[in-house]
């Protein structure tokens, strides 16, 4: 399985997905073999039902929002991911090494730092991409984690209650820097890492 | 202010000296006038020479003896607490649990002054029975339980294999510094070391919490160590069984040794078991009380002391069997019972666990005022010198070693204060009376009450001043919102799915099976019909409303909110038996 992964993989991209996404030589060649086991049609790039075959996934309430997340912009049927951009989306999820705070300053932000995290979480709700969280976006991902037993009134004062306590310009939905605000005071960065074996 | 203290003062030494002129038991002697010290309890003697008939008043103690002495201790010691709660800025810098052995050597000091015998001694069979249990109940009942499972490796990391280092180390080095000065010592062997750094090494929920609770610190640095003087009870209790039956024997083989170590996973599993039945029976019967609402949170304290007593029976480790009952049961009893319940089962909880606390501290003071004491400048420095030497040592190799697999890596400062939190505590205390007699074992018993006394005070009283200066990171007191609540589901999800894709079996893969089992099978099982599905964000949102309507409606005063701010929190860390609804 090893080898035919990396003859697969040439050594350049490598380099270049390592440039960008931060990731180690071993960490690649091992997402890489969990890419082509999930892409059953060979292809070399993944679809939606590949996606919606994992199991768990598939039961998990943001199941959806979650493989949206991976495809680029554009809701269209028949996108398609590739490595690269698996490995881009992957790549906010590593956790933030100390040693890499002091790189280069000029360059531009690392995938993996806590903003970044956050854009990440914020576009989950903010599906129309128009940097705001409304109501009705709340809304929605508040019933798909809560269920169906709870009425929509209580529903709706919770999804209030909820803007109430983010919003400071008045504006009756969540902005990214409100959004920031909220969550200052939980470690964004430990919660949203997962420890890429290498 | 000084008014108050001396009132304070003036109160406890009344009770004390009430306390000393109590006859021991001996039913048919006379009793004795009452000698000055104030006391103002009418015990009069009374001539046998007045025919029964013809009395107008009498008393007789010797029937209510036994409960009066009992409640006469219990209301030292809540006098005591009040008393220091009331006394200015004392609490700020001394630590309750040094003032309640203060008030013990005082009133010790009484007893002992008034009887010229020693004071009644803490009996093993007490602590063990009844004033131990409350206490990890309700450590138990209020544990954070998500903080707890994400450190679990950590912590019987720590406990394990830290106890065990401990206990080697200071054994052996003990043994060697017996060896050395062999004139007085000599009579001590290797395995009498082995038993006694078995009962010292150990560090003591009982005084960790009462340390810790009033310097808060981050909450992982609390769990870490709170966690471990819990689970440390398994391996304890384990190892001085153990020496204490290879004293017994005439020759300990190497067999006998390993049997030892497949003892440790036995008695830990065991308790472990003992408390998953009970708990689960515990929330199968609070499913069927509605229509008995006011003895439901009676069932809560009766099988969870009931599981406490089974393992004690078994020779388990009781307090790995109430902690898990409490811990598994309260998801589930929390949703069947009503709000009054709950909140009857909370208070009750701090309550018994505070009063056996400080009957606990008060008699260890008491209990130090003994007859006989055998000093050995040697044996007791060393034995100090050793428990902090090994601690220290312990600490930083075994968190060099786990800080590779964690995610949040533990500072060297959080290792300090881990180390020096080690502190010991009655249960120690306990122990070495209950050890077979040999000719050095009032050493012990001193030895034991000098360590204990040391951690508690001077580390006890340091420990404040010294996070400080460290800048340990404190714990957060702000009160819960739902915005952090719906995003940290969200994100637990969020990372659940990314596992999931990227195959990785981490620990959000384990919880999320976990919850689908709980909400699929236990819950379904466990709880009320009509209470299913409550999603933790609702709860949060339903608790908050209600807080806010109370404050609308009454003047919150200080401790009530402080009590409901921990008790929010609480419940927040605890994992959340419905959070998502999955529909089948």
């Amino acid at each position: 399985m090893g080898s035919r992964a990396s003859t697969l993989l040439r050594e350049e991209e490598i380099e270049e997905i390592k440039k960008e996404t931060g990731f180690s030589h071993s960490q690649i060649t091992r997402l890489y073999s969990r890419f082509t086991s999930l892409d059953k049609g060979e292809n070399g790039t993944l679809s939606r039902e590949d996606f919606q075959r994992i199991p768990e996934l598939a039961i998990n309430p943001l199941g959806d929002r979650i493989i949206n997340a991976f495809f680029p912009e554009g809701l269209d049927r028949e996108d398609q991911v590739n490595f690269r951009g698996f490995m881009r989306t992957l790549a906010h999820f590593r956790p933030i090494e100390d040693n890499e705070k002091n790189k280069d300053p000029t360059a531009s932000e690392p995938l993996n730092s806590r903003t970044n995290k956050l854009l990440f979480a914020f576009r989950l709700y903010d599906l129309d991409r128009d940097d705001k969280i409304s109501r009705d976006e709340l809304l929605q991902v508040l019933r798909m984690m809560v269920g169906v037993n709870i009425s929509d009134e209580q529903l709706g004062s919770i999804a209030d209650r909820t803007i109430q306590e983010a919003d400071q310009n008045g504006d009756n939905s969540i902005s990214f820097n409100e959004f920031i605000k909220v969550l200052e005071k939980v470690d964004v960065e430990q919660k949203m890492s997962i420890r890429f074996l290498h | 202010m000084d008014g108050r203290c001396t009132h304070a003062v003036l109160l406890l030494l009344c009770l004390g000296s009430c306390l000393s002129l109590t006859p021991p038991a001996q039913p048919f002697v006379r009793q004795e006038k009452a000698s000055g010290l104030g006391s103002n309890s009418s015990k009069g003697g009374l001539s046998l020479d007045v025919p029964m008939a013809l009395r107008v008043f009498s008393v007789d103690y010797y029937h209510v003896q036994a409960p009066f002495e009992i409640v006469l201790w219990i209301m030292l010691a809540s006098l005591a607490k009040l008393g220091f709660h009331w006394s200015g800025r004392l609490p700020a810098v001394v630590p309750e649990s040094c003032l309640l052995i203060m008030v013990g050597l005082l009133v010790g000091g009484v007893i002992y002054g008034v009887r010229h015998s020693a004071p009644p001694t803490l009996s093993a069979d007490a602590f063990f029975l009844f004033l131990l249990p409350p206490i990890v109940l309700d450590a138990g009942y209020f544990l954070p339980g998500k903080l707890f499972f994400e450190n679990l490796g950590t912590i019987l990391w720590y406990a394990v294999l830290g106890t065990l280092w401990n206990v080697l180390g200071i054994g052996v080095c003990l043994y060697g510094v017996c060896l050395l000065a062999s004139g007085s010592l000599g009579d001590v062997s290797l395995l009498h070391c082995l038993l006694f750094s078995s009962l010292i090494a150990a560090v003591d929920p009982v005084a960790v919490l009462s340390v810790f609770q009033e310097i808060h610190v981050n909450e992982q640095l609390h769990i870490l160590v709170f966690g471990e003087s819990l689970l440390n009870d398994a391996v304890t209790v384990v190892l001085y069984k153990l020496f204490e039956s290879f004293l017994r024997l005439p020759v300990v083989t190497g067999v006998d040794v390993l049997l030892g170590g497949c003892r440790v996973l036995g008695v830990g599993l065991g308790g472990l078991g003992v408390g998953l039945f009970f708990g689960l029976v515990a929330a199968l019967t609070s499913r069927f009380t509605s229509r008995a609402q006011v003895i439901a949170p009676l069932f809560v304290f009766l099988y969870s002391y009931l599981s406490y007593l089974t393992s004690e029976m078994l020779h388990l480790s009781g307090i790995m069997a109430i902690v898990t009952c409490a811990v598994t049961m309260k998801q589930y009893v929390e949703a069947n019972l009503s709000e009054r319940s709950n909140t009857s089962i909370q208070y009750f909880l701090k309550m018994w666990s505070s009063v056996s606390e400080t009957l606990i501290f008060i008699f260890l003071g008491v209990s130090t005022i003994q007859d006989v004491h055998m000093w050995s400048w040697a044996f007791v420095c060393s034995t100090l010198l050793l428990c902090l030497l090994w601690r220290a040592t312990g600490v930083i190799l075994l968190t060099a070693v786990v800080n590779k697999v964690r995610r949040n890596v533990v500072t060297f400062r959080d290792q300090f204060i881990i180390a020096y939190g080690g502190l010991r505590g009655a249960i120690c205390f306990s122990l070495v009376f209950l050890i077979d007699d040999f000719p050095k074992k009032r050493l012990f018993i001193t030895t034991t009450i000098v360590v204990i006394l040391f951690t508690v005070f001077v580390q006890g009283m340091t420990i404040k001043p010294l996070v400080e200066l460290l800048e340990v990171k404190r714990r957060k007191r702000n009160l819960p919102t739902v915005s952090e609540e719906i995003h940290s589901r969200l994100l637990d999800h969020l990372l659940a799915g990314i596992e999931d894709v990227v195959g990785y079996w981490g620990q959000h893969y384990w919880k999320d099976k976990f919850e689908q089992f709980n909400q699929r099978y236990l819950c379904r099982f466990l709880i009320r019909e009509e209470r299913q599905a409550r999603s933790s964000i609702v709860r949060v949102y339903q608790e908050l409303e209600r807080r806010d309507e109370r404050a609308d409606e009454e003047h919150i005063t200080q401790l009530d909110s402080n009590l409901l701010s921990s008790l929010l929190s609480s419940m927040l860390f605890n994992s959340p038996c419905l959070f998502s609804h999955f529909l089948f």
